[in-house]
């Protein structure tokens, strides 16, 4: 292995097994962060975080420090600190890897974050499917509380915080703050309008603080570290490391943490072993499914959040599923549109119908039975759902859909015109018929109605 | 008739406990999970008794059950075995174990459970770990890099009564326990309860706005 230089932050314990239990935390240095951040005052650390220029993983990137200062004080409310922990955008797998391998540096982080806001009250909101995850956290919040890390005076500090964890029931939905708010507070996880935001009406109207669980889990270095140094890692605008969570056709898929600015080409060739059996790189996700997918013309591109938004794409979870020369394109769309259609709350009708709709003409196209006006009426499709829904959802559906269009219109065509795919050459065109394919013909039918 | 034995109305009250006060309906999931560690599933009794807990009517707490994958309003096998066929596990050969599953398990077409009530055969959408695609989940228990092959020996296993073990941490013995331990411990040892306010438990009547 040519592995290049890493910087790893919240990664760096990850070859100790004895980090995961408390005694092996403190050992290794754990929560001197948040006996740091109790020596300051709460607008002293705020102010810290902001100088990093940490900004949050979970998706969207924006600045942490600020969204802490967002968070009114002297309202007359309680206010609240939720951790998502509903890991759900497809090819992400970091938060869960974090937890396995080191709850309490994100229980640490998230300790400092409620001290920050004010906050004696914070939940953990974990994905269902995580059953081994959440019991791993639940361990580790009893064990923070038999240490007075948690209760009723954190640390000796006379600061006290309660942490409660909560398990999701399987809806990728309640990723979304506002759904998730929904959720935690006993309903269907269906996203709420914006404004107002979270940190002035959140969990039970009260003010709240919603952060990722990779943003909390960075905080405790920068505290013992100091901001400057944090500052220096990665890009001016987006400082500090980020963990890739790389899948699909790669030689070694896993976690990597590395600055923000690194190109594919390093993370893939030195870090991820390349492309599975020496093939070709076709098209790759820089931030998991909801993120436009970028092809071999952008390898070089820093993924940092500036450099992906400039190369139309996003930074998203950081989550790069790769495609080689051997899969095909519309079949992967239609697999993530799928997931989308599954996932609609089915609050709004772009996204409830549309990706409905945009699954079944993909399917028919990766059968064989597309018509040459389905790819218009898949643009057309797209820019009837992009920004026409409630949350970003349905946005994330379009990603798929419209970059795939961009960057392989050619592979579309050639299955419409072979009416076949050309890959797994199942079609009528080809020489695997389906079973199905009079269903699918009706769907044809069906679809024709939208037209 | 009663959903829950006297011991299970206990942890019931001690789940609620976890949310301040005036605030309870943030257990349904959590007391869902229990009602469906009883029955197998959730039943009209454990909706009604979930609603009855809360103080909500059972149109309420279905009306949430119904919004949630893993609340279970259907018949449901003894085990749910999950195959995630989303992107990451798909371009590793997730389509084939799905459908060897589905077979094993004896689940006719169009259904996802099998008649004999042993499994039920879900497919799945990410499950988080797409290092290591295909993933499996047998009754939420991670299984990694999942063959067809390995999936009916999974599946055999379970028939013969054998608890298969998981790539990491401990395997629940069929879809009850798993979502026993999905509604969470009693308390544990958070005796030292503070509300929101950092003021003893319940104590605040500003939190029941």
């Amino acid at each position: 292995m040519n592995e290049t230089p890493t910087t790893r932050i919240v990664t760096a314990n990850w070859d100790d097994p004895n980090v995961v239990g408390i005694d092996g935390y403190l050992a290794a240095g754990g929560y001197e962060g948040l006996r740091a951040a109790l020596a300051m005052t709460p607008d002293e650390v705020i102010d810290l975080v902001k100088t990093s220029g940490l900004r949050g993983r979970g998706g969207a990137g924006f600045p942490t420090g600020v969204k802490w200062s967002f968070v009114p004080q002297d309202t007359g409310k309680p206010t609240y600190v939720v951790a998502n922990f509903d890991e759900s955008e497809p090819g992400t797998f970091n938060n869960r890897e974090i937890i396995e391998r080191e709850p309490h540096r994100f229980l640490e982080g998230m300790a400092i974050a409620a001290y920050a806001v004010r906050s004696h009250l914070a939940f953990v909101y974990c994905r269902g499917e995580f059953l081994w995850p959440g019991e791993i956290l639940d361990a580790a919040i009893r064990e923070a509380y038999a240490k007075e890390v948690f209760g009723p005076s954190v640390l000796g500090s006379g600061f006290a915080l309660e942490v409660v964890l909560h398990r999701g029931a399987g809806a990728y939905i309640c990723g979304e703050e506002t759904a998730l708010l929904s959720s935690l507070e006993g309903y269907r996880g269906q996203p709420r309008l914006r404004p107002p935001f979270p940190a002035v009406e959140g969990l039970y109207a009260s003010p709240t603080l919603i952060n990722n669980v990779e943003t909390l889990a960075t905080v405790p270095s920068i505290l013992t570290r100091g901001p400057e140094w944090f500052a220096k890692i990665g890009t001016e605008k987006s400082p500090g490391t980020k963990i890739f969570s790389v899948s699909g056709k790669v030689e070694r898929p896993g976690n990597y943490e590395l600055p923000l600015g690194t190109p594919l080409r390093t993370l893939l060739e030195d870090h991820a072993g390349g492309v599975l059996g020496g093939r070709r790189l076709k098209a790759w996700t820089p931030g998991g499914s909801s993120t436009p997918m970028l092809t071999e013309q952008h390898l070089d591109i820093g993924l940092d959040f500036e450099s992906i938004t400039a190369a139309g794409s996003l930074l998203g979870t950081g989550a790069i599923i790769v495609m080689d020369e051997t899969d095909c394109i519309v079949e992967a769309a239609r697999r993530l549109v799928q997931f989308y259609a599954h996932e609609s709350c089915g609050k709004c009708t772009p996204c409830r119908e549309g990706t409905w709709w945009v699954s079944r003409v993909l399917g028919r196209i990766e059968q064989g039975y597309g018509r040459s006006e389905d790819l218009p009426l898949l643009d057309e499709l797209g820019e009837n759902i992009l920004y026409k829904a409630f949350c970003a959802l349905a946005d994330g559906a379009v990603s798929p859909i419209e970059s795939s269009l961009r960057y392989f219109r050619d592979e579309y065509e050639a299955h419409i015109a072979e009416r076949r795919c050309p890959f797994t050459g199942v079609g009528p065109g080809g020489e695997t018929a389906t079973g199905s394919g009079d269903a699918i013909a009706n769907d044809a039918g069906l679809t024709g109605a939208l037209t | 008739m009663a959903v829950l034995s006297d011991g299970g109305r206990e942890t019931a009250e001690a789940i609620i406990g976890r949310y301040p006060a005036g605030r309870e309906r943030s257990a349904v999931l959590p007391l869902l999970y229990l009602m469906q560690s009883v029955e197998g599933r959730l039943t009209r009794d454990g909706l009604r008794e979930v609603g009855v807990l809360l103080g909500i009517t059972t149109a309420e707490v279905e009306a949430v059950a119904s919004f949630y994958t893993m609340l279970r309003l259907r018949p449901t096998g003894t085990h749910v075995v999950s195959v995630c066929t989303n992107l990451s596990c798909a371009l590793r050969g997730a389509n084939e174990v799905f459908e060897a599953a589905h077979d094993a398990a004896g689940v006719e077409q169009g259904e996802d459970t099998s008649p004999d009530g042993e499994f039920t055969v879900h497919e799945e959408e990410c499950l988080g770990a797409c290092d290591a695609a295909p993933v499996v989940q047998v009754d939420f228990a991670n299984h990694d890099r999942v063959t067809p092959e390995r999936v009916v020996e999974l599946v055999e296993a379970l028939r013969a009564g054998e608890v298969p073990t998981p790539s990491r941490g401990r395997a629940p013995k069929d879809f009850r326990e798993a979502s026993r331990i999905l509604a969470g411990g009693s308390g544990g040892s958070r005796n030292e309860r503070v509300s929101a306010n950092g003021s003893p438990p319940r104590a605040g009547a500003e939190e029941a706005t």
